[in-house]
């Protein structure tokens, strides 16, 4: 079975919305690199309920709703999808900067919500003033980012010459919603770091462990922020595990939210065990 | 017509072979501020020169580059204010596109027009795509924050009855009340860059002044939509007095010696070119559409010549760059009927805006330059007569 491709209406815009899989709402938020490279990681996980996986406005095939110019803009108009298609109990998954949307939105809101699932998160600043805490994808060559960001590189190979038109414009117009999106503040929200204390569901942080654009060191302060979150490594996989590990990355998306589900916590956690906090001292440091 | 000289007062001591990027990321260690004091001075008096020659004179502005150290203009402006005596002093321009601060641009050109005593020709451009990464705000929206800062800008210079409030799309102010008032009523003049049909077509609404850099015989396309848009709305005609173009002039008393300064100022050409990889398309400057094709071939700098032949302004020969009209070369007669030919050729132009130090040419060669223009070929294109109305193909 495929992904379905649809659409829904959310603040006058038409939004792309994948869906595949059936059971408990899996809300899936793609990278900037935008959601087509995530169809092998959403058929896996459409294993264990019904994946909805929407291109960002602007993004992919989707329209952008009037007035929406940030990443918070964009928190919005998924808390107002989940509210239009009625989900609940969401078990929401977020890439890089579809970590950063997903993290936007918890802090608004869960009452759809009951997990987080944060893969190689962006979007909120931890590191000196004078340091980008993740490599400048407008300064370097895509090549350079590609070795920062990817574990095995074939992963990352995109042929512009042999895609047709229509796939350049959505590459085209993927990397100037990121622009829009993610230009300055460079990939993070200067407000987002002071409402982490918001964030009261279970949360799963999962780290390639050869991610070299937005560090291994960045994770663990991310999951050090969040009361509760637990911290995890996927071996060989750089930025995008879902992408280049999406078996592990599934196994572990599963396990997390079974285990939640199993010990009835959707709320508040504090408790100790498997899910205890990785704290990690939250300081001004390097990446 | 008129001459305006212009230099982009570049620092070429770091032109170096081995360099891939002389903008953005460079660093500032391969200047020497020694060298760079005696190229201010000489770029100046090169200025007062043409000035006392009959000339105007422009000034532009780029950031992070050895190929341009005028990385704020208003400081030249302000020199160039006090400094000459009778020539427009042309900006082309202030990147407001690019600025935070449009009322601060309006007080900057209130005070070089009041301290000219009403000599500034305010010119706006969008920039080149290498200012997009050391601007703080990205290419996404830069047409809209253009014509914003625009709008802000005029009302700024022409509002003398006391404060207003602004609250745009992306800028907002209060007490909107600049000191001094324009020296000129009710503002200096507007000139903005432009050559997309849909971007042009805006300039010639509002009457300004076309600027065009490097096109060639392809400025005709260009200068026919600005007429034309005019007349489709009901407008007066645009005189050649609407219309500027940019090329290089390399002239001198034998074709040889004005051959071998061309050559010389070819490497201003090729210089444009060399930055990083990432800097040369930055998302969001360019459409959709026109990125989308960027990702399969890189676009560049096109002209046309006379007889319809595409070249590569930046990388074309010289017999093709004076061909296309891109590089006026030769004897001062040669210089004069290259351009009376070009200025016929786009249908009338009253504005050229020369370019008659590049590179690394001396001082002495740029000072002979300007003053063999000046001299031989200057008044012959001011006695000219110039046809009331431009006319259309």
């Amino acid at each position: 079975m495929t992904a379905t491709i649809t659409s829904a209406t959310v603040a006058g815009a038409r939004i792309e919305l994948l869906r595949q899989g059936s059971g408990r709402p899996i809300l899936f938020l793609h990278p900037h690199i935008g959601v087509e490279r995530a169809l092998p990681f959403i058929e896996r996980l459409s294993g264990a309920g019904e994946v909805l996986a929407p291109s960002h406005p602007g993004f992919g095939e989707s329209e952008r709703p009037a007035g929406v110019t940030s990443i918070d803009d964009i928190s919005y108009v998924y808390l107002q999808l989940l509210q239009q298609l009625d989900l609940r109990d969401v078990l929401v998954v977020g890439s890089s900067l579809g970590a950063w949307i997903a993290l936007a939105m918890a802090v608004k809101s869960t009452e759809r919500v009951s997990q987080l699932v944060l893969a190689d998160a962006v979007g909120v600043k931890f590191g000196a003033r004078d340091q980008l805490d993740f490599a400048d994808i407008y300064a370097i060559p895509e090549k350079k980012f590609i070795e920062l960001a990817y574990h095995d590189r074939s992963f990352a190979q995109r042929d512009y010459m042999t895609m047709s038109d229509a796939e350049l414009v959505v590459v085209a117009r993927n990397n100037e919603s990121t622009a829009r999106y993610a230009w300055s503040p460079y990939m993070y929200d200067p407000r987002l770091r002071h409402l982490l204390y918001r964030i009261a569901v279970p949360t799963l942080i999962l780290w390639g462990a050869g991610d070299r654009f937005a560090s291994v060191d960045y994770g663990r302060h991310y999951a050090g922020a969040i009361s509760g979150a637990t911290f995890m490594e996927i071996a060989n996989a750089g930025h995008f595990p879902h992408i280049e590990q999406p078996e592990a990355t599934t196994a572990a998306i599963v396990a997390f939210a079974r285990r939640h589900t199993a010990a009835g916590q959707h709320k508040g956690i504090t408790e100790q065990g498997a899910f205890a906090p990785c704290i990690s001292p939250i300081s001004e440091g390097k990446f | 017509m008129r001459v305006f000289h212009f230099s982009e007062q570049p620092y070429p001591p770091a032109w170096l072979p081995e360099l891939k990027s002389l903008r953005v990321d460079l660093p500032s260690r391969y200047l020497d501020p020694k060298i760079m004091a005696d190229l201010y001075e000489r770029y100046i008096d090169e200025w007062v020169l043409a000035d006392q020659l009959g000339f105007d004179v422009m000034v532009n502005e780029h950031h992070a580059s050895a190929t341009c150290v005028s990385s704020v203009a208003a400081v030249t402006l302000s020199i160039l204010a006090r400094v000459t005596k009778r020539a427009r002093i042309l900006t082309l321009g202030y990147p407001i596109g690019n600025r935070l601060d449009p009322v601060r641009v309006a007080e900057e050109l209130a005070m070089i027009d009041v301290i000219s005593r009403g000599r500034l020709e305010m010119g706006f451009v969008r920039g080149v795509p290498t200012e997009i990464p050391v601007a703080v705000r990205s290419g996404v929206t830069q047409v809209e924050r253009f014509w914003e800062a625009h709008d802000l800008i005029l009302k700024a210079l022409t509002s003398i009855d006391g404060p207003f409030d602004w609250q745009g799309e992306h800028f907002q102010y209060r007490n909107v009340n600049v000191w001094p008032r324009c020296y000129q009523a009710p503002h200096p003049p507007v000139w903005i860059t432009g050559r997309s049909p849909a971007n042009v077509r805006e300039i010639a609404e509002k009457g300004y002044v076309l600027g065009t850099f490097l096109s060639g015989y392809q400025t005709r396309e260009i200068f026919d939509n600005y007429r034309n848009a005019r007349l489709e709305r009901g407008l007066s005609p645009a005189g050649p007095d609407r219309f500027s173009y940019l090329g290089l002039v390399a002239i001198a008393e034998t074709r040889k010696e004005a051959e071998r300064r061309a050559e010389t100022m070819q490497k201003w050409l090729t210089s444009v070119a060399l930055v990083s990889e990432p800097f040369g398309n930055p998302p969001g400057y360019f459409s959709v559409n026109d990125s989308a094709r960027m990702l399969r071939a890189r676009g560049g700098l096109k002209g046309k010549t006379k007889d319809g032949k595409v070249v590569d302004s930046l990388h074309g020969t010289l017999p093709e760059l004076i061909d296309a009209g891109i590089m006026f070369c030769g004897t001062p007669d040669d210089v004069h009927r290259q351009l009376a030919e070009f200025r016929e050729g786009v249908g009338g132009l009253g504005n050229f805006l020369m370019m008659a130090h590049a590179a690394d040419l001396s001082h002495e060669e740029t000072v002979e330059q300007i003053t063999l223009f000046g001299k031989e070929v200057l008044p012959r294109l001011q006695a000219a007569e110039v046809p009331k109305q431009a006319v259309l193909a």
